[in-house]
């Protein structure tokens, strides 16, 4: 692989499996590599293990000890099982399905959170900054920019979810994961964080699973079909959708089995 | 992470302390009673002789198992009509509604009055009224212990029984009212069978506070040491002869006190503890 | 449901007139028994108002308990008893705030461990330890407390030796409110918090505690309340004192435990209606803020 390649990739999944009690296998045989500056959508069925490969990125499923991987994940060619899990997890952020921005905490304290209780100290100018920028990006700013000293309980569940991730780019990621994070929003709330997942895709390398199609296809440049476990079929986007090369895609995108 | 495993190993130390305490608890009772149980052996639970008098000391627990087994029986059965009612009160005729909230909150609130509350209101009140009923030597006894008791314990009868039964699934009542069941009908026939490992359950752990209750006990009991006639004799419960009689004791006494905590000890844990297997299967 | 409901409601026209009646007639009854059963409540408050609001003035809390010959002496020339229960409030302070220093932070992290370990077959035992010591009589306790205190470490009754029995009693209250405070918590909380890298440690301090923290003030609350009441324990323990004593190493007196001793003494028997009053109303004042707590942070 040529160098301009290599740096096209920002992780890189090999031969990977996950199992749960040892027994049976969530995910097998996983190979695919995630291109910088790009959207991947993973889809399937439920049960499929989109979540579970999701979660081995920034070893989330170190949580519950019954789980267990094989194989290596490099993040920009470095193996994620080299690095503490801190530093691994402030190069991949997540956003999780339903908005859980920290409730004891004020709107500037959730940004800021990942510096704030990690110890990292700042001047109170710093932090303004992040503040400020992180919320931008995420086209939260004049919305809350009165409140910040107020819990985030009166947010919608759209703008709760525009926190989330703000607070997540606040620290300058290279890769963001999403599990499935507008399954619990209404449509309009859905469009936003869509198109605020187009604007972000300049900055970050961004992974997304979703159960919905329509959304993967109108989002992601790069799409991922996984069904019982397996890696099924990988590519563009608009080739897997209009000619995927593999007859289980084929019945998924037309709405076989859901 | 390091800091991860340090706050692991915190925890788990925590954790240890209280299986600690609890081994030292056991152990405590079992070696100060054990005077006790070397020289009397297990007949120290089925005598009833307790002589204090030096020279002819002889100690048996037999009379305070059976005030407190006694008292405790009967607090639970005057009790049962009174928080089977309430239970059904609030969890099916008027669930939901304000009064059922508001008689709710007036039975917890009766397990905030501290016990020896209650041993002074059964002391001045309850007293006299059952001295008029002319039973015994000034309305001391048994069953003025355990008409306090029973009032003490509705709070523990009423609460886990009230969930159960408010939370038996409306489906089942809605099919036996289609078929026109009446309400007692659908009661009888639904709501109890479906309720009845929680109902038991919850008059288990009542009767489990009720034997260890001391204070109120101890002021209406009578504090005597023979072993009691009827339910309008005078007694003496496990907890409240330790409590009357522990001040001074020593030597063999005291063992025998101790011992007596220990058997309530156990005692106690083994019903509560049935009471909690119960709700474990139920659930 | 019972094929005898079936058969019965099936049969039943003529029996309709009956089965109703028996069932407005069960319905009585339950009410009646209900309202029945919330009545003491309300003799035992009126009884307490009644006789022992008069002896509620500025020295009943400021002043010690008096000793029986000085309320002999104040009774009979035609005043009523002085004195108040100060020493008995000094006690129940130092000895609820001991305890507390004690049972706290221990049933905070052992409640913490329950909830980080959920199913664990060791979590297990240690939860049901935490029931067995929650339904321990008060008075076995204070045996506990007697043999370890005050026989081996303060030589004598004690302040420690009472506080040491309420810490054992308050722990299992702390322990299972912080096990079901923490497990109301969306577990994504404690998710997006290790997705940010926060260290374990720093998620239960500056994340967890905090969120649950209205459920932890309120099991604490209810702990307190629980032993603010407790005599059994302390009479053989902390025993009494006539003077307001902040000594762990010495006897010490308590509010329930001077309720007692003015009921077994006939010159000061009057007071328990005053004491007794200040008593409840501690426990339910306790008792309102938690419940305040709740619903404020909901």
């Amino acid at each position: 692989m040529s160098n301009l390649e290599i740096k096209k990739t920002v992780l890189k999944v090999e031969d990977f499996y996950v199992s749960y009690d040892s027994d049976k296998n969530a995910v097998s045989n996983v190979n695919v590599d995630i291109k910088r500056n790009q959207i991947t959508a993973i889809m399937g069925p439920s049960g499929c293990g989109k979540s579970s490969l999701l979660r081995a990125f920034n070893r989330m499923h170190e949580l519950y000890p019954q789980i267990t991987t094989e194989g290596n994940i490099y993040l920009n060619d470095v193996n994620i099982a080299s690095l503490s899990t801190t530093d691994l997890r402030r190069k991949i952020g997540m956003v999780f399905q339903s908005p859980n921005p920290f409730p004891s905490m004020s709107i500037y304290d959730n940004v800021i959170a990942g510096y704030k209780l990690n110890g990292i100290r700042q001047k109170k100018s710093e932090r303004d900054e992040i503040v400020e920028k992180s919320l931008n990006d995420v086209a939260l700013w004049s919305e809350v920019k009165d409140s910040l000293h107020k819990r985030g309980n009166f947010l919608s569940g759209g703008q709760q979810q525009r926190l989330c991730i703000a607070r997540t780019v606040a620290m300058k990621p290279d890769v963001i994961l999403l599990d499935e994070p507008t399954s619990a929003l209404d449509p309009i709330a859905t469009l936003k964080i869509e198109e605020l997942l187009v604007t972000l895709k300049k900055d970050y390398s961004i992974v997304i699973v979703t159960h919905n199609m329509a959304q993967a296809a109108r989002l992601s440049d790069n799409s991922m079909f996984m069904y019982l476990g397996e890696l099924v079929e990988h590519g563009k986007t608009k080739d897997m959708f209009t000619k995927p090369t593999d007859k289980r895609t084929e019945e998924y995108l037309m709405g076989k089995f859901g | 992470m390091n800091s991860e495993k340090v706050t692991k190993r915190i925890l788990f130390i925590a954790s240890f302390i209280l299986i600690i305490l609890i081994s030292g608890i056991v152990l405590t009772l079992i070696s100060g009673a054990f005077p006790v149980f070397e020289k009397y052996g297990f007949s120290f639970i089925y005598s009833d002789k307790w002589d204090p008098t030096e020279g002819k000391e002889q100690y048996g627990a037999l009379t305070y198992i059976v005030g407190t087994v006694i008292t405790s029986l009967l607090a639970l059965i005057i009790c049962i009509p009174f928080a089977f009612s309430t239970s059904l009160f609030i969890g099916e005729y008027y669930k939901g509604t304000l009064v059922a909230k508001i008689i709710g909150t007036l039975i917890d609130l009766l397990a905030g009055v501290p016990s020896i509350v209650y041993g002074l209101w059964g002391f001045y009140y309850l007293r006299p009224l059952l001295f008029n009923l002319g039973e015994n030597t000034q309305g001391y006894g048994i069953f003025t212990s355990s008409i306090v008791l029973a009032i003490m314990i509705i709070p523990y009868a009423t609460s886990i029984s009230t969930e159960i039964i408010s939370l038996v699934p409306n489906h089942l009542k809605e099919a036996a009212y289609s078929l026109g069941a009446t309400r007692l009908e659908v009661i009888t026939n639904v709501t109890i069978p479906v309720a009845r490992s929680g109902i038991i359950a919850s008059y288990i752990l009542a009767l489990g506070r009720a034997l260890g209750e001391t204070m109120a006990v101890t002021m209406l009991i009578g504090n005597s040491n023979l072993m009691p006639k009827g339910i309008f004799s005078l007694g003496n419960t496990m907890a409240s002869v330790i409590a009357n009689q522990f001040g001074e004791a020593s030597g063999l006494k005291l063992s025998s006190l101790i011992a007596i905590g220990l058997l309530l000890f156990v005692v106690t844990g083994f019903i509560n503890g049935i009471g909690k297997l119960i709700i474990k299967k139920f659930a | 449901m019972s094929k005898t409901l079936k058969l019965e409601i099936l049969q039943a026209t003529g029996n309709q007139k009956k089965r109703y009646i028996k069932n407005k007639i069960f319905q009585i009854f339950v009410v009646v028994f209900a309202i029945i059963a919330t009545t003491p409540v309300f003799f035992i408050l009126f009884e307490l108002i009644k006789k022992g609001i008069k002896q509620i003035n500025f020295d009943f809390f400021t002043k010690v308990a008096p000793d029986s010959f000085e309320a002999m002496m104040a009774v009979s020339s035609g005043k009523g008893i002085p004195g108040g229960i100060l020493n008995g409030i000094g006690g129940t302070l130092i000895m609820v705030t001991v305890a507390s220093i004690v049972a706290i932070p221990l049933g905070l992290l052992i409640g913490i461990f329950l909830y980080e370990n959920g199913k664990s077959r060791y979590a297990n035992i240690v939860r049901d330890v935490s029931d067995i010591l929650q339904g321990a009589p008060s008075i076995v306790l204070g045996i506990i407390s007697y043999i370890w205190i005050v026989k081996n470490v303060t030589h004598g009754f004690s302040a420690l030796a009472g506080s040491m029995a309420l810490a054992i009693m308050m722990l299992p209250l702390i322990i299972r409110s912080t096990e079901e405070t923490f497990k109301m918590i969306p577990n994504s909380i404690k998710e997006a918090g290790l997705a940010l890298g926060i260290p374990y440690h720093k998620i239960l301090l500056k994340i967890l505690i905090p969120t649950g923290l209205s459920g932890l003030l309120t099991g604490i609350l209810l702990a307190i309340s629980r032993v603010i009441g407790e005599t059994a324990p302390l009479m053989l323990t902390a025993l009494g004192n006539p003077t307001l004593s902040f000594n762990l190493n010495k006897p010490v007196d308590a509010v329930p435990l001077l309720i007692w001793q003015f009921y077994n003494d006939p010159n000061l028997v009057d007071l328990v209606w005053s004491s007794s009053l200040f008593l409840v109303f501690l426990v339910l004042v306790l008792n309102l803020i938690s419940k305040r707590i709740i619903s404020k942070r909901k």
